[in-house]
């Protein structure tokens, strides 16, 4: 069976929303309510954050989401747990981002193995280097059907994103300036010459761009120059602030997409 | 682990201590490190580099540090004990050597600006006094907690014209203001070099600062010849926060199998009590700041808060290299008490009229338990002066 992540984008391959959120937080069961929500309100893929107690790429906004999960008591067990029956209700593709750690703790194999039982189309593990995965995850990887996602960056040289491009399989995560999660949110010139840039290179990979996509005008902004785009902190803010999580979702993602809900 | 007959302590190609080190970074950080990777090897075998390295050694920082023979210290313990004065060096620890050696890295690879992490302190004032010697912009990130407790360090980077940033997420201390300082060198990827305190991080860093830090051990080596007749001592102890006094105090007797290589991890409030930073006690491998070592940590892999009374070794992991001479046997790994450390720094300044550091007391603290002969050498790398502990050992010991 084709991996949920390639068939969303052999069915669609413009304004692809991806929202990530951080397993256990708010509360830590609210972690299935959100995904379904997402999906209700229209999101296309879905990243769920696995909280980490050093997450050095992430900016306050998701760190404080991460501590808050762990303080609620959110593991990678009860994750697993947590989305064990997800695909009797939920289609969308769904990813699992985080840091090594807390993989290499539960042991790769195992996690690899969860994921694909559970029905976890992807990781994205920002710590995991590209040639660390190719020697010593890659097979696991496949042999399970799991898509690793790599990211590049206004830094990364032309020559590694043809190899990152030739290796990946699914979509490359472009991050859109040099920044951790959650920075201002402006995308300006700089960044409009690295996606043309990048646009220019006609990888054989669709492209998402994250990092700093705040809401409807970044999102169809950075639509323009990729398949879509990805958003992380500015939800983990409604999150933060809402007393009725469906309905802000709803109203969050009919935002971005520029739906306008009643 | 059967190599042991040719024990290799050198880093392999790839960044590795036998199954510790790599560089563990996120895609944003890579072009920076991988600049450093494929530069620094040549940057500092060059004859212009090494010639300004020694020479703001010996000029600025005062090097060669004496190699002290500590006659009641000896006598107490009935043994022969010299101590390493990095206490000595200019700003009062061994910090600078590495410090000194990076901003001349920085300065080669056109960098104009300098981040950097610091617990105790004394790595934040190095780095701080090096910037203003070469008039570069220089940021100090610090936990929230380590800047309460260390403020003398605080006023020095301040006077020095260094920006001291506290870091507030987490435990507040020395792994937080790291996560924060990588965090600012990846939102300044082009101009800004990270200088890292310690042999921890991803590779190049734990061998580039075990090398700049090496001249202390190539120091005692020359100096015990002169003192004693021979090169090398029959221990050599110093203190492991993340390592890099003992990667220096170790590095030029790595392959000498006869020298026994000691590292005092902080134990805190006790190794069991829950309050401790003693590493190889309580962590396992794992992945923190670029690199796999030994850390502490949950059983869902989450990072431990570690515990110690010494800014300086509160760190839940120590550098690859060290993690390797742990798991290899080829060094001897034990844990100090805070009280331990209190005592033994009093101690210290009684007989001898030196006030170590907290952290160096810890490695002061062992000698108690070394039971060396009365023929045998050791060497205590006394790696920081106490003046900046006082208010703490003033408080700890009622004095």
């Amino acid at each position: 069976m084709s991996n949920r992540i390639v068939r969303l984008f052999a069915e669609k391959n413009k304004n692809l929303l991806n929202v990530y959120f951080t397993a256990g937080y708010p509360k830590l069961g609210d972690t299935v309510t959100i995904l379904q929500a997402l999906e209700e309100a229209g999101a296309d893929l879905v990243e769920i954050g696995m909280p980490y107690s050093d997450p050095v790429a992430d900016g306050p906004v998701i760190q404080q989401s991460n501590d808050q999960a762990l303080e609620n008591g959110m593991s990678l067990r009860i994750l697993f747990n947590q989305l064990e029956n997800i695909r009797a209700t939920v289609k969308l593709p769904v990813l699992l981002m985080g840091y090594l750690n807390p993989v290499v703790q539960y042991g790769v194999e195992n996690f690899v193995k969860k994921c694909s039982e559970t029905g976890i189309d992807g990781v994205i593990l920002p710590d995991l280097p590209l040639q660390e995965y190719l020697d010593d995850y890659h097979e696991i990887f496949r042999k399970h059907n799991l898509l690793n996602i790599f990211l590049i960056t206004p830094q990364t040289s032309e020559a590694r994103i043809r190899q990152i491009d030739s290796v990946s399989e699914g979509f490359i995560y472009m991050v859109s300036s040099a920044s951790v999660t959650g920075s201002s949110g402006a995308i300006g010139s700089t960044q409009e010459d690295y996606f043309r840039r990048i646009e220019a290179m006609q990888l054989q990979n669709p492209t998402l761009i994250g990092f700093g996509i705040s809401g409807n005008a970044s999102f169809a902004r950075a639509c323009r120059y990729a398949n879509g785009a990805i958003i992380g902190s500015a939800f983990i803010r409604v999150l933060q602030h809402s007393s009725d999580l469906r309905p802000d979702i709803h109203r969050f993602v009919g935002g971005v997409k520029g739906i306008t809900t009643k | 682990m059967e190599v042991l007959a040719q024990p290799a302590f050198e880093v392999d190609e790839k960044g590795y201590y036998g199954r510790f080190g790599g560089a563990y970074i996120p895609e944003m950080l890579y072009p920076n490190v991988e600049e450093l990777r494929q530069q620094y090897l040549h940057i500092i075998a060059d004859s212009g580099f090494e010639q300004e390295f020694r020479y703001l050694l010996r000029d600025y920082v005062g090097r060669p540090t004496p190699l002290y023979f500590a006659g009641r210290l000896s006598d107490k313990y009935h043994t022969n004990i010299y101590l390493k004065r990095e206490d000595l060096c200019h700003t009062g620890a061994h910090k600078v050597n590495n410090t000194i050696g990076q901003i001349l890295v920085a300065k080669r690879l056109g960098k104009q600006r300098i981040v950097a992490e610091t617990g105790a302190g004394q790595h934040g004032v190095a780095t701080a006094t090096v910037c203003a010697l070469m008039g570069l912009e220089c940021i100090v990130y610090m936990g929230k907690l380590d800047i309460e407790r260390q403020k003398p360090n605080v006023e020095r980077m301040k006077m020095l014209g260094a920006k001291v940033v506290a870091a507030t997420c987490g435990s507040q201390t020395l792994k937080d203001a790291t996560n924060e300082a990588m965090r600012h060198w990846i939102n300044n990827p082009t101009d800004t070099h990270y200088i890292i305190g310690s042999v921890v991080g991803p590779h190049p860093y734990p061998d580039m600062v075990a090398r700049f830090q090496s001249v202390i051990s190539e120091e005692i080596r020359q100096q015990l010849t002169e003192k004693i007749g021979r090169p090398n001592p029959d221990y050599v102890v110093a203190c492991v926060g993340g390592g890099s006094n003992a990667a220096g105090a170790f590095y030029h007797f790595l392959n000498e199998t006869d020298v026994k290589l000691v590292a005092i991890e902080a134990g805190g409030q006790g190794v069991t009590s829950g309050h401790s930073a003693a590493t190889t006690a309580l962590g396992k491998p794992g992945v923190l700041h670029g690199s796999r070592t030994i850390l502490m940590q949950t059983e869902d892999g989450q990072v431990t808060e570690p515990y110690s009374i010494s800014a300086g070794l509160d760190y839940p992991g120590i550098g690859p290299l060290h993690a390797h001479l742990y798991d290899s046997g080829r060094g001897i790994f034990a844990s100090i008490t805070d009280d331990e450390a209190l005592q033994a720094g009093l101690e210290l300044s009684r007989l001898e009229g030196i006030i170590p550091a907290l952290e160096t007391a810890h490695a002061l603290a062992y000698l108690g338990r070394l039971n060396a002969t009365p023929e045998e050498v050791v060497v205590v790398n006394l790696s920081g002066r106490g003046d900046k502990d006082l208010a703490t050992y003033s408080k700890s010991l009622d004095l």
